[in-house]
């Protein structure tokens, strides 16, 4: 359900229940949490990027999973929440190092908010976004209602979650959600460039930049500052700095080793 | 007796001990806690030193105390166990501890930072008591000190749960004084830890058993107790030394009289 591709340095993750729209069930979420730690705990991964095979990308909740009937007990959506959805979006968050999010068609539910907790989005001309959990009495999750008032305002980030109407990737470009559309045919090119690009620059450095961005939706200027004094610290210690510093004096290529 | 388990290094007058079981999580047993007091001790009666950081690896600060070691003991074994007066050494020892949490402080982990004087954490840092999981409950000072730094209910919650708190609720429940990027935690505490080393020894001396006090008795004898502190650095060399230069804006130089 999941399919894992490492080529120069770029870890490819590829949700792959194409029938089903690619959306979750308990198993693909093992999966994926399975491919997360190669990305975590291998140094040579230097990027990560995340796409879904066939025409979606990804439908969130597979609801073919969820037993509603009236004569057993509810599930507890609070719990798959606490399981799955969450510690996949503080992963991919969190982690060190720059993850790409290529969305070839339909992003919808917890899919939209997978593809807005990553750091750069790129989305075919074709794919769209959705935040359908309005129209079966449920809230967005998986950060859903955190990322969206922040990515496009909050009048924007009501009207997509208070009516669960579907939005163009132009539409989406132009709200500020994500930072690119590119023609469906050039959408895997594009972003294994981008995302091979990105395995090549220096790796630690991007993850204090993460760090900081992330950190800043939440801190005031104040604690900001002091972020960024402690963060430049450690950037200033890195080898790719020094690296950086001596290919610009010595006007050559610097070549880079992500520590 | 050799301190595999205890790395150990001093700059300045700041000595940094480091836990150092990566194979058991930094569990403390017996024999390892041991290790860390004998390490204390010799510290006290060194001059040179000022202030102790105590730390343990990235991922783990102690990950609580040896659990093959409590499974063997019974009622009589656990009655004449020489721990609690391992631990009341630690008590004892009479210059500040700066403890720098990164990683897991669970169960004798979470005690051994209770029991230190400042708490400084990375991001990463969980703090709890799970002794109640496994049907025993804190024995180190767990449910004293607990609930006099971070208040009743979460402290009820937190060792008749088992559950771990994060570094963000730590600092607010008052358990740690301050919370930094992860990679920073040690550089800070030691910088934190040559400041408070700088100072009069005397002074930190008296200053750490008053703070002590505090937990100790009510506040009028504590009061007492503070008085009677304050009145004997007066007849120190330092306090001369420390008022002088404050005047003449320069840096004291202190010599521990």
């Amino acid at each position: 359900m999941i399919l894992t591709h490492v080529e120069a340095g770029v870890l490819t993750l590829t949700l792959n229940r194409p029938d089903r729209l690619n959306s979750f069930n308990d198993e693909m979420h093992r999966q994926l949490a399975e491919a997360l730690k190669i990305a975590e705990r291998d140094d040579s991964v230097r990027c990560l990027l995340i796409t879904g095979a066939g025409r979606g990308f990804c439908a969130g909740q597979d609801l073919n999973d969820r037993n509603v009937s009236v004569d057993q007990e509810t599930p507890d959506l609070g719990l798959s929440v606490e399981r799955f959805y969450n510690p996949l979006i503080r992963r991919i968050t969190s982690l060190p190092k720059p993850v790409i999010c290529a969305v070839n068609g339909v992003a919808a539910g917890a899919g939209a908010a997978l593809a807005f907790a990553c750091d750069i989005v790129i989305a075919s001309s074709s794919a769209s976004f959705i935040q359908s959990f309005c129209r079966l009495g449920l809230v967005p999750d998986s950060g859903g209602s955190w990322f969206l008032p922040r990515l496009a305002g909050r009048a924007r980030a009501m009207g997509m979650a208070l009516l669960g109407d579907k939005v163009s990737a132009e539409q989406a470009l132009a709200w500020g959600l994500i930072w690119q559309v590119v023609e469906p045919e050039q959408l895997a090119d594009k972003t294994q460039t981008l995302a091979q690009h990105l395995a090549t620059q220096p790796t630690y450095g991007l993850g204090l930049i993460k760090k900081a961005i992330n950190a800043s939706a939440t801190n005031t200027l104040d604690q900001q500052l002091d972020l960024e004094r402690d963060l430049q610290r450690l950037g200033g210690r890195s080898d790719d700095y020094r690296e950086g510093v001596s290919a610009f004096f010595a006007k050559r290529q610097p070549e880079f080793r992500g520590k | 007796m050799s301190c595999d388990w205890i790395l150990s290094a001093q700059a300045g007058r700041v000595l940094t001990l480091t836990l150092n079981r990566p194979d058991a999580r930094n569990a403390l047993s017996t024999d390892c806690l041991e290790q860390l007091v004998l390490r204390l001790e010799q510290a006290d009666g060194d001059e040179s030193v000022g202030c102790v950081v105590i730390t343990g690896s990235a991922r783990f600060f102690a990950a609580g105390a040896d659990l093959r070691e409590l499974q063997q003991q019974d009622v009589a074994a656990t009655l004449t166990d020489r721990r609690p007066q391992v631990w009341q050494r630690f008590s004892a020892f009479s210059k500040p501890i700066v403890a720098a949490v990164n990683g897991y402080a669970l169960g004798a982990g979470c005690e051994l930072a209770l029991a230190s004087d400042v708490v400084i954490c990375g991001e990463s840092a969980r703090f709890g008591l799970p002794e109640i999981t496994l049907g025993l409950m804190p024995g180190a000072g767990g449910t004293q000190r607990l609930i006099r730094s971070v208040g009743k209910s979460l402290a009820y919650q937190m060792v008749l749960s088992g559950e771990a708190i994060d570094a963000r609720r730590a600092l607010q429940a008052g358990l740690v004084s301050e919370v930094c990027v992860d990679a920073l935690t040690l550089e800070t505490a030691q910088r934190l830890a040559a400041r408070i080393g700088a100072q009069a020894p005397l002074a930190l001396r008296a200053a750490k058993a008053a703070l002590k006090q505090a937990q100790e008795s009510a506040l009028a004898p504590g009061l007492i107790a503070e008085r009677q502190l304050f009145t004997v650095l007066a007849g120190t060399e330092d306090r001369r030394e420390g008022i002088a230069a404050f005047f003449d804006k320069r840096s004291p130089e202190f010599k521990g009289r």
